[in-house]
């Protein structure tokens, strides 16, 4: 019998999903009763991948990234990270939101030093600076590294954000619409700054967002949320291959994917009506 | 430019102030015993520059004093509400009324209660009078503390501990020391009550009231000034603290 040319540890050591849930139940408490958030969503990143997130307004996304990254825990379901249950917050994701939120009273080095702070206590300081000053380098910030929070754009608190979430390695990237408050154009420019990031030092990232071709630019695969309570609706793959310029997203080839996930939002957001 | 505008400026509206005070008081002919004029005041602190320091500091001790413990239960009172929404709607009705009650009704009780411990009982009027605005600071600082602030922390496993000092105790900062601006002119106000209306011999406020007593106008004039003079002082102390240590919350 021929041996077969990949073995099942390979391929579940390739394949392994480094986020996953499964059938994960979540709802909140409200006056006279319980609002139904999340309705066994199951769904799995795979190892250096990006999913995107999209769904009409409401329906719970921010509840999933609170729940992946530990700090409420699911009604029911379950949660993995690298193949190990989520029961509490744990120091190998990262964390960005649409409010780029910055310690004021730091300079730019020492916010993006924070998470070491904690996770890594031990860590000489020379060698904390070095990693935030090349992550800082990667957004092209470099020479902004003293530089106050409040004398940055919001483009640049959000780059800051970024090189924050990552500066721990973590094992997963989980974005809360990071993009959402920023201008058209700065919100494309920083798209490029983060495809650029994944493409010298890839990562797992979550990325939930309500824009479109955000996530048709980032991502490999795109996950559609019905209307609250949520469930996967829709999953599609995005095939763009590997050079990606944000100019392609006004190319014809792309207008076919972002059509029809306009439908299913629609048809998402038609379902309760 | 700057050391004009910070200097010079304001030294130039003191003068127009006492210049206008003078002329008010020549243009109504008012004699020394009705009211003092600025000409006055020199002779009158001169004549008792021993006592208006020994007493000075009397005041400004007990002024200092009061604050810091106003400090240590305004921020103790301010973390418990900031952090727990049920303190918080416990203790705000009564701390509003406390803070309602006029202080100068509370002197004769203390000095009844502490009598005879006149440095006690003026601090503590000094104390109660002021901690409230920085226990209500405090709590509005670390209760509007954005979610995000604590969700970047807290999904890296951090402990409330390390939350609260690497992030809630900086970002309150600035409320803290806007509220200790209005604390300290608050304290100094207690002490010179307490001085006033109980006198026992101590502090700026009881060479106030000798002046009242001997119809001395310019010494009790005199005494404004040298309140007044403190007052700044100690308002200044804690700008420069502020600058210090909340330095970064200033916008340029």
């Amino acid at each position: 019998m021929p041996v077969p040319a990949v073995t099942p540890t390979t391929e579940s050591i390739e394949g392994c999903a480094q986020i996953e849930l499964r059938d994960v139940s979540h709802a909140f408490a409200v006056e006279g009763g319980t609002l139904p958030v999340l309705d066994e969503l199951s769904l799995r990143v795979k190892k250096n991948e990006l999913t995107s997130v999209v769904g009409p307004s409401g329906c719970g996304k921010s509840t999933l990234t609170r729940l992946i990254s530990g700090l409420i825990k699911p009604d029911s379901g379950e949660i993995f990270l690298a193949g190990d249950k989520v029961v509490s917050p744990r120091p190998t994701v990262g964390m960005a939101f649409q409010n780029p939120v910055m310690l004021e009273w730091r300079n730019v080095l020492m916010n993006v030093i924070l998470p070491l702070e904690i996770v890594a206590p031990d860590m000489p300081r020379n060698k904390r600076e070095e990693r935030a000053l090349e992550l800082l380098s990667m957004v092209s910030l470099e020479g902004f590294e003293d530089k106050r929070p409040s004398e940055l754009s919001g483009g640049m608190r959000q780059r800051v954000s970024l090189c924050r979430a990552l500066v721990h390695d973590p094992d997963v990237l989980i974005l809360d619409e990071p993009f959402g408050a920023l201008d058209a154009f700065t919100r494309e420019e920083l798209w490029g700054v983060m495809y650029n990031l994944r493409r010298i030092r890839p990562f797992t990232c979550l990325l939930i967002t309500h824009d479109l071709r955000e996530s048709v630019f980032l991502s490999d695969h795109i996950v559609v949320l019905s209307q609250r309570p949520a469930k996967v609706q829709y999953t599609t793959n995005v095939d763009l291959g590997e050079d990606r310029q944000v100019r392609d997203l006004y190319a014809p080839k792309v207008t076919g994917l972002l059509t029809e996930l306009r439908q299913h939002i629609e048809i998402a957001q038609d379902k309760n009506r | 430019m700057k050391s004009y505008r910070t200097i010079l400026a304001p030294m130039a509206a003191i003068i127009v102030f006492l210049i206008l005070w003078e002329l008010l008081v020549w243009a109504n002919g008012w004699p020394n015993y009705k009211m003092a004029s600025p000409s006055d005041l020199w002779p009158a602190f001169w004549e008792f520059r021993g006592l208006f320091f020994e007493y000075g500091w009397d005041t400004l001790w007990r002024t200092v004093a009061g604050l810091f413990l106003a400090v240590l239960t305004g921020v103790f009172l301010g973390m418990v509400m900031g952090l727990s929404r049920m303190a918080r709607d416990a203790l705000y009705p009564l701390l509003v009324g406390f803070n309602a009650i006029p202080k100068a009704t509370i002197v004769p009780v203390l000095a009844l209660i502490l009598v005879g411990m006149d440095d006690l009982n003026t601090v503590l009027i000094a104390f109660l009078i002021s901690f409230f605005p920085i226990a209500v600071s405090v709590s509005i600082g670390l209760s509007t503390l954005e979610p995000e602030y604590r969700d970047i922390l807290r999904a890296l496993g951090a402990s409330p501990t390390t939350i609260f000092i690497k992030i809630a105790l900086p970002k309150t900062l600035p409320e803290f020391f806007g509220a200790l601006k209005i604390a300290v002119t608050l304290a100094f106000i207690g002490t010179n009550l307490m001085e006033i209306v109980e006198p026992h011999g101590k502090g700026l406020g009881h060479l106030f009231d000798s002046g009242k007593i001997n119809a001395d106008y310019p010494l009790m004039f005199a005494v404004l000034i040298a309140l007044a003079c403190l007052g700044i002082l100690l308002y200044y102390i804690v700008v420069a603290l502020e600058w210090v240590f909340a330095g970064w919350a200033e916008r340029e």
